[in-house]
């Protein structure tokens, strides 16, 4: 089908845009890559009145480390973030996941900052966030405000931006001595959303991991930490037992969504599949 | 009668100018404004990759993009890569190896193929599938792509046209 009729503005600077968004309110929808905005346009399940394009905004472009953060603006490009050399050093976890997002002519124009305002239960980049400890730079009338991402994702497609709000960046400290990341994702088909995915972070001093972080997407309406399986896990080497004792702890962790193909108990048990590969790819040197 | 926009494109290296609605994609422009017809729709949802085309010089799912955000922009479309030749061999191992039979998906085949194997001309087949994963083909089972792609990546590394 086609999208339906809308006015269509591109904003050049930040307070442009901020403008526009407390003029036009709720009539108003950002279009950044528009990989997830324009299928559900042209299905009809939304109907802006105007669409603001903020792919000409410097503000939201650009990718830095400064202060121990990496810095990630909004309109990063799925293909930039990929082929970054600071996000492979600083956050080896988001170059892990990124071949996993969609095809190649999606990733040319989709963006960073999209993928985590859009908050889709079945995206990497959210989760990764999560597992990452990031933080949200977000714009509006009053200036910027950080959101910690622990406090950011709030729900299915919900998040803590406003509507007259707009995303500038994410901010993730860099990698720290012995930590390492690990990433993986059950799906049909290469470049589909996941059944279930993982994306994992932990200290590692030899055999034995510490801070672990599991952070599971497309399980429930947000990404979730299993913090149960992190703890069976903390401090001891990664042995058979130690793994099962994390897969068991799932169930405390996690209540998992029913899709159209799969039930909660199958996700739930997907979820422990996952969960024996990470940390074992965490206790072997991660990657 | 909505607001018309202006958009100015280079496509295939010519210039254009028109007024559009901003509801039109750039699929639609390429096929209904301009009368190239070598892009298809399938989905307008991105998940079929009929329409893929090269807008500043990446592949891009032109359903996916609205013609007034192109504006200023190049795009590269197949009846572009076929008269420039940039895909001659690609075509020619589509025919030999009858990798299309009703030809919806050949030309976001061709383009997204052309794509991997400038990167990787050697790339296994299940690399070739991996990247063709966002292309459907409703006809050919696919065996007979991958097949085309794999060969024309062996000729392009040997240096044989
Ligand atoms: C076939 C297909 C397969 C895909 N597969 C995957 C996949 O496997 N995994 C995955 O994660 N994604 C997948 N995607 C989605 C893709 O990653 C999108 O690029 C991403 O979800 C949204 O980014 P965007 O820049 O395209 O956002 P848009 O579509 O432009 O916007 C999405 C939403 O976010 C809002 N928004 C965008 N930017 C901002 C901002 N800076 N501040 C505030 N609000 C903003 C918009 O208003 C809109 O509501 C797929 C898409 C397609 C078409
Ligand atoms: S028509 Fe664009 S991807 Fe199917
Ligand atoms: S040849 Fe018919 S869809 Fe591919």
């Amino acid at each position: 089908m086609k999208a339906p009729s809308f006015d269509y503005v591109k904003v050049q600077s930040l307070p442009e845009l901020l403008g526009v968004l407390v003029e036009r309110g709720d009539d108003a929808k950002i279009i950044a890559g528009g990989q997830s905005l324009v299928p559900t346009l042209n299905m009809r399940l939304s109907a802006p009145e105007i669409l603001i394009d903020i792919n000409g905004l410097e503000e939201l472009k650009g990718i830095a480390v400064a202060d121990g953060y990496l810095r990630i603006g909004a309109l990063t490009r799925h293909y930039e973030l990929g082929r970054s050399d600071e996000v492979a050093a600083h956050a080896p976890l988001l170059a892990q996941a990124l071949p996993h997002i969609a095809h190649e002519a999606i990733r040319s124009r989709g963006t960073f900052g999209g993928s985590i305002a859009n908050a889709d239960p079945a995206a990497e980049l959210p989760a990764c966030l999560l597992a990452l400890r990031g933080r949200l730079v977000i714009a509006g009338q009053n200036g910027e405000r950080t959101v910690d991402v622990a406090d950011f994702f709030h729900g299915l497609y919900e998040t803590a931006i406003e509507p007259e709000e707009v995303l500038v960046a994410a901010e993730i400290p860099v990698l720290g001595g012995g930590e390492r990341a690990a990433f993986d994702e059950l799906v049909m088909r290469h470049g589909d959303y996941a059944i279930v995915g993982l994306a994992a972070m932990a200290k590692a001093d030899g055999e034995i991991l510490s801070d672990v972080r599991l952070s599971f997407f497309s399980v429930e309406g947000k990404p979730v930490l299993a913090a149960a399986a992190a703890d069976a896990v903390n401090g001891k080497p990664l042995n058979e037992e130690v793994l099962q004792a994390a897969q068991a702890a799932l169930e405390n962790d996690l209540d998992p969504l029913s899709d159209l193909y799969n039930t909660a108990a199958t996700k739930l048990h997907l979820a422990r599949v996952l969960t024996g590969r990470v940390l074992s790819k965490l206790a072997s040197g991660g990657a | 009668m909505s607001t018309l926009y202006p958009v100015t494109v280079t496509v295939n290296g010519s210039p254009v100018t028109r007024h559009v609605e901003a509801r039109l994609s750039l699929s639609d422009f390429l096929r209904q404004e301009l009368e190239l017809t070598g892009t298809h729709v399938g989905c307008e949802q991105g998940v079929c990759g009929a329409c893929t085309v090269r807008l500043d010089g990446r592949i891009t799912r032109s359903c996916l993009v609205f013609a007034v955000q192109a504006d200023g922009g190049e795009i590269e479309t197949v009846e572009g890569l076929s008269d420039n030749g940039e895909i001659d061999d690609l075509q020619t191992a589509f025919h030999e190896r009858n990798a299309l039979q009703c030809g919806y998906c050949t030309p976001g085949m061709l383009i997204t193929a052309n794509e991997l194997l400038k990167k990787n001309p050697s790339a296994s087949r299940a690399e070739i599938r991996e990247e063709l994963s966002g292309n459907y083909c409703r006809c050919t089972g696919y065996h007979a792509i991958v097949d085309a792609v794999e060969t024309t990546g062996r000729q392009r590394q040997g240096g044989a046209k």
